[in-house]
């Protein structure tokens, strides 16, 4: 074995220029198939990531206002969720699973003599891992069901609310004033919210007894489970509005009167786009790639037209044909391997840099104001897509490397000696 | 050694059909020194190329040191010629970019002998042909005289039963050829059935039996009486 690669890099070494201009073109070739496929997972990493902070399997629920009447009751009426719709959400609709209601307004948030004006909203627990709130080891806890069956007086806040308020301080089992009654922080949430900055969670009993008294709201998110395609989840989506429609007396045509927010059937149509932009990437890079075997494959057929003499020598002499055709396709193997893993290494490293840069850019984003929105992330390929390429790679060679090596064994050893 | 059996052989262009040899009935002993000749398209080469195992024949039986080479495969071929045969060619076909040590040893790779061990026995031929001093020199570096030997020592080092000779000093001038044509005697000395193809009567001269080919046939066969 290790005789024959001296056999062929004396071969290879023999022709560097041709040798070196034939490998750069697999080089290339693989180069563009590792960037397209990174620049492809950046832009599936960066807008996924972007759904999956928050349960992805997530209904929202908004009344609005009726624009027909219904038997008998005008249109234009505003409409409110009461308790009874969550229970035909947990009962009727089989597909729920975590369920909250949300009551919200502005509050001034106050401790000591700091200050500062936050949305406060009224949720049930589910809605912490309905909206993946972060409450890390020793930052507390979020709201419990005691906390709503006794109608607590908690509060989780915001890290950004405790820095403004705290400083360099804890603010867990410190009592803050909202408004013009204490509550007692039991948790720090370090999610970064989306638009709207940072947020102070109470129970929802809490929330509705003091700011509203008639125990009404106007939003309802939960989770559905079992829903896997775009098909399934319009047909949900039709079935529910008619089950908030009977419970709340409105027509089901009238989309006015509820919105439903479906992130489901967004996720799912984002995921058919980007299996779309994947299998394109893919395509571009593996017909580049296959310019550059089809060029390794034109360059051996050239080598072996060369050669044909020197192949008629060897096989005079008494080469096998088997030795003449595994030393062409190793010959071919070699040349796509190496300067195909050079190519690799390349494209791995661009990728990996553009990956560095945009972690120190997401970095600064985090410790500056506004939400965290990037497009891309993360936009390297995986170990699998390396092992694969490396695979293609060596197939590429014996492919390119099979039909001179064929010829080559063709040649007739007399014909090849005659030619001078 | 080589027996031939009614050897018919044919060449097949659109235009024409050649028949190239008829019927061609031989035999050479073991340790013969053999020399065949004829004029250009008598059918020399062809029956060179014939019991060299390089090309098939139409009809006809040839054996091998009594074995029957006929359709054989690309491989068996190769092995035969590889163990077999040595051969030496007119214009030497050394391959250009090994020196003359490497084309000597070139056989044995194929004979699976590792590395070491080749390049030791290719340099013991190589001194035999008093070529020691020039065994890392490549072919375009070595004379013509140099390259035949160099092509001699290849062709015997896989120990062959036969050496074939294609116009061994047609590239050479007459002081070299000497020297060559002494070599190829020197071998069949030693036991190596030899034959030697070639138009110059000086070289027919120096071996013991001499064939006549024309048209394709056998013209006369006659002991070298000058011997």
């Amino acid at each position: 074995m290790r005789d024959q690669f001296q056999e062929i890099f004396s071969t290879l070494s023999h022709n560097k220029l041709r040798t070196t201009l034939t490998g750069l073109s697999v080089s290339w070739g693989i180069f563009i198939l590792i960037i397209l496929l990174g620049a492809g997972n950046g832009l599936k990493n960066g807008v996924m990531e972007n759904f999956e902070e928050r349960a992805v399997n997530r209904v929202t629920l908004r009344t609005g206002n009726t624009s027909l009447p219904f038997k008998g009751l005008k249109s234009g009426r505003n409409l409110q969720f009461v308790d009874k719709e969550l229970e035909v959400i947990k009962n009727e609709v089989a597909e729920s699973n975590l369920i909250t209601p949300q009551s919200g307004n502005n509050q001034t948030i106050s401790f000591g003599s700091e200050f500062g004006s936050y949305p406060i909203r009224g949720v049930m627990p589910d809605y912490s891992h309905i909206e993946k709130l972060q409450i890390k080891p020793g930052d507390g806890r979020f709201i419990n069901i005691l906390d709503i069956n006794n109608e607590n007086k908690i509060i989780v806040i915001d890290k950004k609310i405790e820095e403004t308020l705290f400083k360099d301080k804890s603010a867990i089992g410190k009592y803050v004033k909202v408004g013009q009654l204490m509550y007692k922080v039991v948790g720090i949430n370090t999610k970064k919210e989306g638009w709207g900055g940072p947020i102070a969670y109470i129970p929802f009993s809490t929330y509705q007894s003091i700011y509203n008294p008639s125990k009404k709201f106007n939003r309802i998110i939960f989770t559905v489970e079992g829903l896997e395609t775009k098909e399934e989840n319009e047909i949900f989506n039709e079935s529910l509005r008619k089950d908030i429609a009977s419970s709340m007396s409105f027509d089901a045509d009238d989309k006015q009167a509820l919105y439903i927010n479906n992130s489901q059937e967004d996720y799912i149509e984002t995921q058919k786009i980007f299996g779309g932009i994947t299998l394109f990437v893919a395509i571009i890079g593996v017909f580049t790639l296959i310019a550059g075997i089809v060029g390794v494959s034109n360059i051996m057929l050239v080598s072996v037209k060369e050669r044909t003499r020197e192949i008629g020598i060897r096989k005079a002499i008494g080469a096998p044909p088997m030795s003449i055709l595994k030393t062409i396709v190793l010959e071919s193997i070699l040349i796509t391997a190496i300067f195909g893993y050079i190519g690799m290494l390349a494209g791995i490293g661009i990728t990996e840099a553009a990956n560095f840069m945009l972690e120190q850019a997401a970095a600064a984003q985090v410790a500056g104001e506004g939400p965290q929105m990037s497009v891309f992330k993360n936009p390297t390929v995986n170990l699998e897509y390396v092992l694969i390429s490396t695979l293609i790679l060596i197939a590429s060679g014996v492919i390119a490397g099979y039909m001179p090596a064929y010829k080559a064994v063709k040649v007739k050893p007399i014909e090849a000696m005659r030619k001078e | 050694m080589i027996k031939l059996n009614k050897i018919n052989k044919s060449y097949h262009t659109e235009a024409i059909s050649l028949h190239v040899l008829k019927d061609i009935d031989l035999e050479i002993d073991e340790g013969e020194y053999v020399s065949i000749m004829g004029a250009s398209g008598s059918g020399k080469s062809t029956l060179l190329n014939i019991l060299g195992i390089l090309d098939n024949y139409d009809s006809g039986n040839y054996y091998l040191n009594g074995s029957l080479i006929k359709n054989l495969s690309e491989k068996k071929a190769a092995l035969y010629r590889n163990e077999m045969i040595g051969f030496v060619f007119q214009s030497f076909n050394l391959i250009h970019f090994k020196n003359a040590l490497e084309n000597v040893a070139l056989p044995l790779y194929y004979k699976k002998v590792s590395r070491k061990r080749r390049n030791i026995i290719a340099m013991e031929h190589l001194d035999q042909m008093g070529l020691k001093e020039w065994a890392h020199h490549l072919p375009n570096e070595l004379s013509g005289g140099q390259k035949q030997r160099v092509a001699i020592a290849r062709a015997m080092i896989s120990n062959p039963k036969i050496i074939l000779a294609d116009e061994p000093t047609g590239a050479l001038d007459s002081k070299t050829s000497k020297e060559v044509i002494k070599v190829l005697s020197d071998l069949n000395r030693t036991g190596i059935t030899t034959i030697i193809v070639t138009h110059e009567q000086a070289v027919a001269d120096t071996t013991k039996r001499i064939i006549n080919l024309k048209d394709g046939r056998i013209a006369s066969s006659q002991i070298n009486r000058a011997l």
